[in-house]
């Protein structure tokens, strides 16, 4: 990790400060804040019903803050529209049952490249997504509901590719998949990191989560309660305590 | 004993009407497949569609005779795009805001709208039963025992036009994709950058271009009144539960099932039973395949 420090800005891509959000009537945010810097991969970590996925669902646009402000390159997307913030270059990866399940596997792809920015970068991004997963090019033609659990995120991670964002937010990709196929998906994570996609993604898997993020926060119902550098939050004695139970 | 070849007829001209019920039932099932409405307005604006044709042929509105002569199926090229333009505009000023509201208020305003087109067509066009009628709309071809009339068959090809188009749209094009991703998972296509809003004003202005083409077939066929959309909407409704929706191909063949039971309701019992006798094939499919008959 040491070894892309130099390339990783200090400028934040994104910047989250002081958010309030609720899910209906509940109020699933208090105070939240967060930062990811272009280049960077960062995980949330937190249990159900943490706020996690609230949290990307925010900056992806689907519920505003009703307190605080979140900024993308400088601009402020707190109150925008979803599919203007997919414009804008930020994609939001659900978990594997976010695919359209009746349309073929090659087009939820190109539903992927729907944005104008995307669609003219549709060919290469789609020979890219092949490259990283020839699965999906042989089952091109095949109904996307008849792909196994693994093959679906997959999928929803070629989509979110086809998208050519520069921040991805990534759901809770290992949800109910065996361990080998969760260490695949995060070895092209990393690929995917490789080619200057910055990446934000939510875990419940603490040590997993500290293996793959340079940096991470910890949300307990609603709120970040711990912060930092990955290898140092593996060190810290609370998280031992708290998450190793050790 | 029933002649066998006496059969042939009530075959021939079922399926062919099933071409009708399946061009009625497309609108409806787009509509309800992407936003989730039962648009019980379509049997009247597939009506609107057909008073549209019969003013533009004849002329007539209120007490005006006005010189007008164009032939109904010529006088496509105005009513699509009117009707699209139309669509586009109740969803994008009515419905979208509607639903802002709550889930049942596009319902009410569809409601809503259903009344305002039979009150506005009795007005302008009373209550007299009226008919499409250009020169070829008597024209029959006889094969063998089977008398098939002309506006039977354009209908049916009308239909199979209207299937195939559609179908296109839905596959090759990124609206149509956009419009069956919304139908399928509309969060993701939200994450996706799909304008919600804007899929829904093109996916209801497509279904009244459709319904377009329905209501001058309708009006070739059948007579009408300002009162018919109804019945013409559950026949629609039919055709949407046998078919399944999602489906074009399962629309086609729920008309043409439908067209089936109507024709020889009509030729083995008695035409009063026709309605009856479809409202029941409509409760078995319902009973036991309520996916429809292709499902999705």
């Amino acid at each position: 990790m040491e070894k892309r420090a130099q390339e990783i800005s200090q400028e934040p891509l994104l910047k989250i400060s002081n958010i309030d959000v609720f899910q209906g009537t509940f109020k699933a945010l208090w105070d939240v804040s967060l930062e990811v810097k272009a280049g960077e991969i960062v995980g949330l970590i937190g249990a159900n019903t943490s706020g996690k996925s609230t949290l990307l669902d925010t900056v992806s646009g689907l519920l505003h803050p009703v307190k605080g402000k979140i900024e993308f390159d400088g601009q402020d997307i707190s109150t925008m529209d979803p599919f203007r913030i997919v414009e804008l270059g930020i994609t939001q990866v659900p978990e594997g049952r976010g695919i359209f399940p009746d349309m073929s596997v090659l087009d939820n792809l190109i539903m992927g490249s729907y944005s104008k920015r995307a669609r003219s970068r549709k060919k290469e991004n789609l020979e890219n997504v092949y490259q990283h997963f020839p699965m999906l090019e042989t089952r091109k033609k095949q109904t996307a509901k008849t792909l196994s659990g693994g093959e679906q995120q997959m999928l929803v991670l070629g989509r979110g590719l086809m998208a050519d964002p520069k921040l991805m937010l990534l759901d809770e990709m290992s949800l109910g998949l065996a361990p080998i196929i969760i260490t695949s998906l995060y070895k092209a994570l990393q690929e995917i990191r490789e080619r200057g996609i910055t990446i934000l993604f939510v875990e419940q898997n603490v040590r997993r989560s500290l293996q793959e993020a340079d940096r991470a926060y910890i949300l307990e119902v609603g709120r970040i309660t711990l912060s930092g550098i990955a290898e140092e939050l593996r060190e810290e004695e609370e998280v031992k305590k708290a998450y190793f139970g050790v | 004993m029933v002649d066998i070849s006496s059969l042939a007829g009530p075959l021939v001209n079922g399926i062919l009407w099933g071409g009708l019920f399946a061009l009625i039932g497309m609108g409806l099932s787009l509509v309800f497949g992407v936003m989730n409405l039962i648009n019980v307005a379509h049997g009247d604006l597939v009506i609107l569609a057909t008073y549209f044709a019969f003013f533009l042929s004849t002329g007539i509105v209120l007490r005006h005779n006005l010189p007008l002569d164009i032939d109904p199926i010529l006088s496509l090229v105005i009513i699509i795009p009117v009707m699209f333009g139309l669509g586009y505009a109740i969803q994008k000023f009515l419905l979208n805001r509607a639903r802002t509201v709550s889930a049942e208020a596009p319902l009410i305003i569809a409601f809503g709208i259903s009344l305002i087109i039979q009150n506005a067509a009795l007005r302008l066009w009373t209550p007299m039963a009226r008919r499409l009628t250009p020169p070829y709309a008597l024209d029959v071809f006889i094969i063998g025992p089977v008398r098939i009339p002309l506006v039977y068959l354009i209908a049916f090809v009308a239909a199979l036009i209207m299937v195939f188009l559609l179908r296109e749209f839905l596959r090759r094009t990124y609206l149509g994709r956009a419009i069956s991703a919304t139908a399928q998972n509309k969060r993701a296509s939200h994450l996706m950058g799909v304008n919600t809003g804007r899929v829904y004003s093109f996916a209801f202005a497509i279904a009244m271009a459709v319904a377009a083409v329905a209501g001058i077939c309708l009006g070739l066929i059948f007579s009408f009144t300002p009162e018919k959309g109804i019945a013409f909407l559950i026949i629609a409704f039919g055709v949407v539960i046998i078919g399944g929706l999602g489906s074009m191909v399962g629309t086609l063949l729920g008309g043409i099932i439908m067209g089936l039971v109507m024709t020889f309701g009509g030729f083995l019992l008695d035409t009063r039973w026709q309605m009856l006798l479809l409202y029941l094939v409509v409760i078995v499919v319902l009973a036991a395949r309520p996916q429809g008959i292709l499902g999705r």
